[in-house]
This record gives C-alpha cells, structure tokens and sequence, in this order.
C-alpha cells in the first residue's frame, strides 16, 4: 500500500510538472502581450515594464526562474491587479469557491446516493420514475437556468433567500443547490444502475440463501459494491465543484476562483492565468490520488501496481 | 416413512414474467430420506433449479406457488413467512450454486464470508466464528487457512472458490445440501475432486444431498435416487439401478443413448436428443415431451399422461408405460 501511494504521488508530480511546462510555453505563444491595451504604450515604457517583469529575458532562461518560484509557491506578481502576488490571490479566493463546493459535494452525494438506490429498489415503480425525472433535469438543464430559476423564485419572488455575496448561512443555500444539483443528479443515476445490475448477481443470491436478511445484505453485500462507480466519479466531480463554477459564481456574486479565474483571462492577466491552471491541475492531480487510494480501500480487486 | 426429509407433493409454480406466465413446475413430487443423495438431470430450463431453490425459499418474485406441499426437516415451507425462512437457510438447509467465481463476495474476505453465516445461525462469538471458519477451510481440503481467510475470492482459483463455498454451506452442519451444477464451471480434473470432497463429507456429517447435475455420470456414482425432468414434470424417477438398467420413459431413454457407456467414467455431456425443448409459456395440452417422442401415439398430444408406477419408488408419466401397464405386459425395448 505504500508503496502503491508513492508510485502514486511521484506520477502525480510528474503530471503536474508537465501541465505547468505546457501552460508556460502555451502562454508565450499566445499573439500579444500582457501589455497590449487600447491605449498606445511607448516603445520606451514597454521595454521598461518588460524590464520590469523579466520578459526580456530568454525565454529558456524564463522557464527556469518561473518554475524555481513556482516550486516555492511563488507565482509571481498580477499584471492587473496592482501590488497582489499570484498566490495571495488564489489562497483569497480558493477556499470561498471550495466552501460552496465541498459543501455541495457532501449534498451531492447524501442526496444522489440514497435516491439512487431508492429507485433501484423501487425499479420501474413510482419512485423510480419520480427519481428519473429529477436525475434527467439536473443532467439536461444548463446550471445558468437553474441559478436564474433558484433566484427568480426563492430571492426575487417570495424573498425566502438572499441573492448577493456570503454574508450568512442563509446565502449559501442556493449557490450550494446549484451546483449539487448536475453531480447529484449523475450520482443518482450511477448509483440506480450499479444497485441494479449488483441486486442481480449471484454472490447477492448467496447472502439469501445463507440467511442473511434483505436489509443486512443490502448494507453489506449490495452497498459496497454498488458505490464503486460513484468513488470512481468523485475525482472529477470534487475537481468540477471545488474548483468554482464561472457561472453560479457570477449569478450569485460570489468571490471565489472561478470567477476570478475567468475574468483574468479577459483581462490578459498572464501569470495569474498561469498561476491558477497549475494550482487547479495540481489540486486535480491530487484529488485522483486520494480517489483511486479510497477506492483501492473499498475494492480489493485493484492490484497494487 | 418417519425420517422422510423432503417430501414436496405435487407442486406447480409459475413465474409472471412480463411476457406472460412461464409454468416452471407442473405437479412435481420429490421425497427424499435423511443422509440420502438425490440427482436431478434434464435438460435446460427443465426446472431442475426451481425445484431445489423452491425448498428453500428462493423463488419469491416474480415466481409463485401456486399448489402443492412443501415438506422439509418437519417445516411447512410453503407457509412459513420470510423470517422463518431465514432461520432456516444456511442452516438447515444450504446450497452451492454453479459458478464459484460470482457466488463469492468480491470486496469481502474468505474468512468474513464464512464467518458471516455462523455468527447469523450459531450463537458463537467473534473468535469462535473465526476458528470454526479456519476448521471449516480444512475440512474442505484448503492448505494454509490462516492465510486464506484473510484473501479476497479473486485470490483464490475456481475449484478453492467451490471449496469455500462448500465450507459456507456446512458451517452449521445442514441436513440437506443442494448442489446446483457445482462442479460444470471448473476443469475436468477438479470437478472428480470437488465430487469426491462432497461425498466425503456426506459420509462425515451424515446430510442429505440433492445433486443437480446434466452429467449421467456423476448421477451414476453418486446417487441414490434420480429424479429425470422435463418441462417442468419429473418424468420419470427411480432409483440408479431402475433409471440406468431399466429406464421406461422414451426421454430418459434418449439421455441414455447420448452417453456412450452406462459406466462411463468420462463426464460425457449430455447431448440433446433431437427436437428443441417446448415453449413454457404455452406449454402443450398433452405430454410435452410428445413433439419429440418417436413412440407418439394420439392420446399423447391431447391429455397429460399419468403416473405409472412400477414400484415403490420407480414411476414415470408416460402413456406407453400406462398402456403397457393396462396390458399387464412388462414392457421391453
Ligand atoms: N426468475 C425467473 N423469472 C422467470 N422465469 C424463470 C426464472 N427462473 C427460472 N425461470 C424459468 O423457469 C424454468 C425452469 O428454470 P430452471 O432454472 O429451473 O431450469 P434448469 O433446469 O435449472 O436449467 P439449467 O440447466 O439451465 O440450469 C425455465 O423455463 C426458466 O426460464
Ligand atoms: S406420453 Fe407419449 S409422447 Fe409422451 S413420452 Fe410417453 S409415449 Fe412419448
Ligand atoms: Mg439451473
């Protein structure tokens, strides 16, 4: 096992070194400079705020400095945002969007996992067909149309939720059940058919004729087996929701790194484009660690490799 | 008879598939005595399995009872409620299915497995559970079984996987053992081992077994009685001697004739006799065999032929038989 983690974590370094390479060479080729703007710059001050920023520098010798800072975690200045490094940006505004996420991954998965196995249960009954309908809306309804919706209703018409900012519990609500509501949907579905196709087969039949009782051989026997392509969903659910959601960041005025992330793209802001791709690649490099090691855990049948 | 374990009378069951009902019995009777081995042979979809799992239970939807008697170890079986019934699998009675590679648990040990039905049935602790479980892995002829209960089922081959599974049937020393086809998912050389190991432990624990197999050779050096289906009848039963020296019914005949000798001691499989098996949704009015029995007469097609018995245990449903038996003539091939 531990050594299965270390291969694990050495690849994950490798994975990400490889992501920060790609991202600053990607960077360099990208026509116009973070100092292109509507307003004409003298070639005196250009040369100066390049200067300033080591762009006259080669570009080898470039990559070299930026990855030894990055290393340290050290990104460098915003080129927009006047005096605020990379990181500090992103330590500002990561937890605010990983907050709304994580809490929306644990909604997620309370709710999707047992109402996928409810219809299981319930297969081609009521509840199933219920279950169906609101798993196909999360899945086909675009998360715009549910934030304007959640907002239309609950804050505008009936004034049961606040709309703007994180100032109180309250105003989490409805950023949360916007974005638990696509992974929930998924998970529901997942779960319905892994309960399904495990109800069916036959080491479930050997716990009913050991005499074991339909609720224990459910909890024992169906429910591990059953959750494993929901673990296998997690890595990239937990990357999705943790890493901020542009749009329910936007509708909600919520300042978290999504949004941050986009309008710095906007903005040309180079290095905190830089900065937060190798922060989120990192972050999902080592969220599929901790996944494919939970799921080493609950199946037996992964090899250590 | 007193110590008549089994006694299932006349039992019709049916399940309501969207397609409409399949008629899987129609009036099977088995009995069957302590510390007795009966096989059960037919071909697929004869109703082989229903027979047995109806024992005990496990045919609850879309299957249903529809009449008939199940008698098992002094229960009721068909009136018991689903809690009794409980009490009694895996301990009174327990079954090994066909395939040992998905009859295990794949994210659970060995020793959890086996454990798991002696602590539900015996009142035996945690560690007592464990040493039974380890006692049982060397009753079933499995080396090293500190080491084994602590592997995953995909760690261990097909014929240990048996094993196990023969060790999870006997854990509470059951007075019948139901073995479903429990060695045609494994190499030849380890379905002579598992049958021997079976046997051996009937013997040592004194339990009766019923033997579904498609292999007349097993049935021969193991059974008793067999009971021969077809469509969901038994056509015909006896004992061995009756079944191989003296088969009436044209269908046990033609099994017959697909091996190459009574004795045979390769497992030959069985090849079907020519024709295809009947539809069991709309089963025939008359014999079901009949579309396929080149001594067809015109009674057969139209009424369901009764039985005709020869002796105490041998009968078979078949007109001929009944004619000949009229006839007061015994009847030669
Ligand atoms: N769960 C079920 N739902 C619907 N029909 C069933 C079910 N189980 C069995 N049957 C039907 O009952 C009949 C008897 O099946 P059974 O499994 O007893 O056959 P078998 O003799 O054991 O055959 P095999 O040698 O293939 O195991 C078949 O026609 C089958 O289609
Ligand atoms: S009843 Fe008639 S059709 Fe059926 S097996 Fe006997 S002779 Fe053949
Ligand atoms: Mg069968």
């Amino acid at each position: 096992m531990a050594k299965y983690i270390f291969k694990r974590i050495c690849l994950a370094i490798v994975t990400i070194w490889a992501v920060a390479t790609l991202t600053f060479f990607l960077m360099n080729l990208v026509p116009g400079g973070p100092f292109m703007s509507e307003k004409a710059v003298s070639p005196e001050a250009m040369a100066a705020l390049e200067a300033k920023y080591g762009l006259d520098k080669p570009l080898g010798e470039q990559y070299l400095t930026y990855m030894k800072d990055a290393l340290h975690g050290d990104f460098g200045q915003s080129l927009r945002q006047r005096g605020r490094s990379v990181s500090s940006i992103i330590f500002s505004k990561f937890p605010v969007s990983a907050k709304v996420g994580g809490m929306a991954v644990v909604v997620a998965l309370v709710l999707g996992v047992p109402l996928g196995c409810l219809a299981a249960f319930n297969r081609g009954k009521v509840w199933d067909h219920i279950i169906s309908v609101i798993a196909t809306c999360g899945i086909a309804v675009p998360s715009f149309v549910i934030c304007t919706f959640l907002m239309y209703t609950f804050g505008v018409k009936l004034k049961w939720l606040p709309t703007l900012g994180l100032t109180g519990p309250a105003n989490y609500i409805m950023p949360v059940v916007a974005l638990a509501f696509y992974p929930m949907a998924y998970i529901m579905r997942l779960m319905r058919s892994s309960m399904l196709d495990v109800l069916g087969q036959d080491y479930m039949r050997t716990a009913k004729a050991k005499g074991v009782s339909q609720s224990k051989s459910i909890f024992k026997h169906a429910l591990r087996n059953a959750i494993l392509p929901v673990i296998t969903y997690l890595g990239p659910m937990m990357a999705y929701t943790l890493s901020g959601s542009f749009i329910v960041e936007k509708i909600f005025t919520i300042p978290g790194l999504g949004g941050q992330f986009v309008s710095s793209i906007t903005n040309r802001d180079y290095t905190v484009i830089m900065g937060t791709t190798i922060f989120l690649a990192t972050f999902m490099v080592i969220m599929m660690v901790v996944v494919d090691i939970l799921y080493k855990i609950v199946d037996p049948r992964i090899k250590l490799k | 008879m007193s110590n008549k374990l089994v006694d299932i009378k006349d039992e019709y069951l049916s399940f309501f598939t969207p397609a409409g009902e399949v008629k899987a019995l129609n009036g099977v009777s088995i009995s069957l005595n302590e510390g007795e081995v009966l096989g059960i042979v037919g071909e697929s979809g004869s109703g082989k399995s229903v027979t047995a799992y109806s024992l005990m239970g496990l045919t609850a939807h879309p299957g249903k009872l529809i009449s008939g008697e199940l008698n098992f170890n002094g229960h009721q079986v068909e009136k018991m409620s689903e809690k009794e019934m409980r009490k009694m699998r895996g301990n009174e009675v327990s079954i090994i299915f066909q395939d040992p590679m998905t009859s295990l648990n794949p994210v659970y040990t060995i020793g959890n497995q086996i454990e798991e039905v002696i602590l539900l049935h015996t009142d035996k602790d945690k560690a007592q559970a464990k040493e039974r479980a380890r006692e049982l892995l060397e009753l079933v002829g499995i080396n090293e079984p500190d080491k084994r209960l602590k592997q995953y089922p995909h760690e261990l081959s097909g014929g240990m996987r048996q094993r196990v599974m023969i060790a999870i049937a006997l854990a509470c020393e059951p007075k019948l053992l139901i073995a479903d086809e429990p060695t045609t998912a494994l190499d030849v050389t380890i379905q002579a081992q598992i049958l021997e190991l079976m046997m051996e432990l009937k013997d040592k624990l004194g339990m009766a077994i019923i033997l579904i197999t498609h292999d007349l050779g097993v049935v021969a050096n193991m059974c008793e009685k067999i009971a021969v289906m077809y469509a969901g009848h038994i056509v015909e039963y006896g004992t061995v001697d009756d079944i191989f020296y003296n088969p009436k019914h044209e269908y046990t005949k033609g099994l017959l004739k697909s091996i190459p000798r009574l004795d045979a001691t390769e497992h030959e499989r069985l090849v079907p006799i020519e024709g295809t098996p009947i539809d069991m949704l709309n089963p025939p009015k008359g014999c079901p065999f009949a579309p396929r029995c080149e001594k067809c007469m015109k009674i057969c097609l139209r009424e369901m032929p009764p039985v005709t018995e020869f002796d105490d245990v041998h009968y078979t449903q078949c007109w001929m038989n009944q004619k000949e038996m009229m006839q007061g003539g015994t009847a030669n091939e």
